[in-house]
């Protein structure tokens, strides 16, 4: 086996020809998209809707009694994607007309989300832009401060540190539970691991209403727990646990098992391959479940409005009497029949909005380089051994 | 006698030292977390003994809420429910299918990622914010709105209001707080939700096929037809059901937006109606000892059916994920 010749015919079997670009040849020109729309095309669709826009402009507004922009956007619809059937019917089949017709369709709504959802946002924040421009209203709370005072006296310090101190109770009852559930349920597993398995995953179809309803009536009714910041965080905790072990779960699951086959082959023992190897290879997926779970937990109104009470002022002893958080003072000011207040719940509802937004592009970069490489399962079944060995 | 080959080693997969440490803490902390989360679903099931064996199958089909007068029933809350997450599911459906199929097969491949990205976001919104969103910007839009279906398909009954649909000034108190309004800001809450299932299994749909269809001819539409839907499928269903799931249990802004009303009603359209949620977060500070107990069994029963269909989705998108694995 180990003459000359056959290894020069298996390198000869293996070699690769690599095609070689000459350095001075211009740089390859891209080619043309095949898919993509040619300009005639680009203009059938644009200008369809366009002249519908103008069609649509003249009927609703100049000759049938249907002023208004809900009309307008209506009419601009189906004259839009009459008109695209028609241009198309001009030059193409059925099948294109219908196609262009769809593509309409789903653009548009697309579009529709896109615009409820920037509505929404710039709605919160547009109303909520005076008490903004306020810095105390970042750092005061409303103890003394009457619904019809100015904006440059009290302010939501008090909830946020309220929303900061209950999630962070919440965070540092569930991370180590949930973790280590997911733990035990990919490492050690067995019957009464499936049974794990499914109790949690029911779980988080528990309405957060519920959850809250449960711990108030077990702590505050049948316990006599005073209504604290403390009862709002073990109600987020019974919320968060199921999400953040399920996560967790399936982060740990897709940890390629070779690792853990290769730790354990090297003598370690099952405690320091999970806390060297399998942690740490699944540290930026277990980090997204964690952000992910707290931004769940932050905008959590109904657990915290069964077990808090709201408090005007600064409360920091958890365990110690009502206490305020940002959801909650959001809800009381939205209720509220002043019309200051409703417009302080908005300023405190785009500070949550930013928040969220901030956890959630921390998630993002987190998880990113777990995003780069493509994502490894373990093996179901062991490949075929290649025929040459 | 010695025999001279050696005896095999004797094997255990029992563990020993630290490992039997590790696996037994780990153990424990996965009965904790059993015992919590069980618990919970245990304790509802416990306090719903006295309520159902009180009150018996009258619970579900009484729609009054008056303690005083000793009667109690989620009949009217149930049918709330079920009719706020019916128009929410009506709007939010056909949207998050759009969206998906515009994400997943319209889209320039440059803004894909980011478009993914929002639709996360979108779902990461706070519902209290959506929940403004719906009672300051959209109620008095969605109040003309139903005037407008009043009048002229109020010979449905869906549609019908108690009210003059024709009268010089229009009585807006009679069409703001419904089934409709809340709808449609839990659509919004939902949307996001099922959007991304949706497009997840869509992605996942084997190109190879895709580019079959499209070889022989088939125009976009086309190819999302015979390829792209039959194969996403069961996202679609299971999307939808996972989105129903949380529009069922949706509290604070059906709370901030509904007008509480006791009555069954099939008019989505008229002021007043409740849902089990909202009803556990306005009763339950005046609530004495049975009727904390009445309201725990009204969130087992939300508990029980959020999680009936929620099963049912997970069953139905693994079921069409582990085709996925088809792909030749």
């Amino acid at each position: 086996m180990s003459t000359p010749t056959s290894t020069t015919q298996e390198r000869v079997k293996v070699a690769t020809h690599l095609p070689h670009r000459a350095l001075d040849a211009p740089p390859p020109v891209p080619r043309p998209g095949l898919g993509r729309p040619t300009a005639e095309e680009q203009f059938t669709t644009v200008g369809a809707w366009v002249s519908a826009f103008a069609l649509a402009w003249v009927i609703t507004q100049r000759l049938l009694p249907l002023g208004g922009v809900a009309w307008l956007l209506v009419v601009w619809f189906v004259l839009g994607l009459l008109m695209s059937a028609v241009t198309t019917s001009l030059t193409g089949r059925r099948v294109d007309v219908i196609d262009r017709v769809v593509s309409g369709i789903v653009t548009s709504g697309a579009v529709v989300v896109g615009a409820a959802l920037v509505s929404a946002v710039v709605f919160v924040v547009f109303r909520g832009w005076e008490p903004l421009m306020h810095l105390n209203f970042f750092v005061d709370d409303m103890s003394g401060v009457g619904p019809r005072d100015p904006f440059d006296r009290g302010g939501i310090g008090h909830a946020i540190l309220g929303s900061a101190i209950q999630l962070g109770i919440a965070v540092a009852v569930t991370l180590p539970l949930g973790i280590g559930t997911a733990v035990f349920m990919t490492e050690v597993g067995g019957r009464f691991g499936v049974v794990v398995r499914t109790i949690v995953e029911a779980m988080t179809a528990l309405p957060s209403i519920v959850a809250g309803l449960f711990v108030y009536t077990v702590l505050i009714v049948a316990f006599g727990f005073p209504r604290s910041g403390f009862a709002a965080a073990m109600a987020l905790s019974v919320m968060m646990l199921p999400i953040i072990a399920r996560a967790a779960d399936v982060v740990l699951r897709v940890v390629p098992g070779g690792l853990r086959e290769a730790s354990l082959a090297l003598g370690a023992s099952r405690w320091r391959t999970v806390w060297h190897v399998v942690l740490p290879t699944a540290r930026p997926g277990l980090a997204t479940a964690l952000i992910l779970g707290v931004a769940r937990g932050v905008g959590e109104t109904s657990p915290v409005l069964l077990t808090s009470g709201v408090a005007t002022f600064y409360v920091t002893n958890p365990t110690d009497g009502v206490m305020n958080s940002l959801p909650l003072y959001i809800f009381k000011g939205a209720r509220s029949p002043e019309a200051m207040d409703i417009e302080r719940a908005f300023a405190a509802a785009t500070v949550l909005l930013v928040l969220v937004l901030v956890l959630f592009v921390i998630a993002r970069l987190v998880a990113r380089p777990a995003r780069a490489r493509p994502p490894r399962r373990t093996p179901r079944a062991k490949p075929v051994p290649s025929q040459e060995s | 006698m010695p025999s001279d080959r050696p005896t095999p080693r004797r094997l255990s997969r029992k563990a020993t030292g630290g490992d039997r440490v590790f696996e037994i803490g780990a153990r424990a902390v996965g009965a904790t977390v059993l015992v919590i989360t069980g618990g919970i679903g245990a304790f509802l099931a416990w306090q719903s003994v006295p309520t159902l064996s009180r009150y018996g199958w009258g619970f579900f089909t009484e729609s009054a809420w008056q303690p005083e007068a000793d009667v109690l029933g989620i009949g009217a809350v149930l049918v709330g429910t079920v009719s706020i997450a019916g128009v929410a599911m009506f709007f939010a459906f056909p949207l998050a299918l759009l969206t998906a199929l515009y994400i997943s097969e319209y889209a320039p491949a440059g803004v894909r990622p980011t478009l993914v990205s929002l639709v996360d976001l979108m779902a990461a919104v706070p519902s209290i914010i959506y929940g403004m969103w719906g009672y300051f910007l959209v109620m008095p839009h969605a109040a003309a709105f139903s005037l407008w279906l009043h009048q002229h398909l109020g010979w449905i009954p869906l549609f019908s209001v108690e009210a003059d649909p024709n009268a010089a000034v229009w009585d807006q108190t009679r069409y703001i707080g419904s089934a409709f309004c809340a709808g449609i800001a839990v659509a919004m809450m939902v949307l996001p939700m099922s959007c991304a299932v949706m497009r997840q299994v869509f992605s996942q749909t084997p190109p190879g096929e895709k580019e079959a269809a499209l070889a022989l001819g088939a125009t976009r539409w086309g190819m999302i037809r015979s390829v792209v839907l039959p194969f996403g499928r069961g996202g679609i269903i299971g999307g939808t059901m996972l989105g129903l799931g949380r529009a069922l249990g949706e509290t604070i802004a059906v709370l901030l937006i509904i007008s509480p009303d006791f009555v069954v009603k099939p008019r989505i359209l008229e002021v007043g109606t409740n849902s089990v949620s909202a009803l556990i977060a306005g009763r339950f500070g005046d609530a004495s000892a049975a009727q904390l107990s009445a309201l725990l069994t009204a969130g087992f029963v939300l508990f029980l059916i959020t999680l009936v269909v929620n099963t049912l989705a997970a069953v139905i998108v693994s079921r069409s994920r582990s085709g996925a694995g088809t792909d030749a």
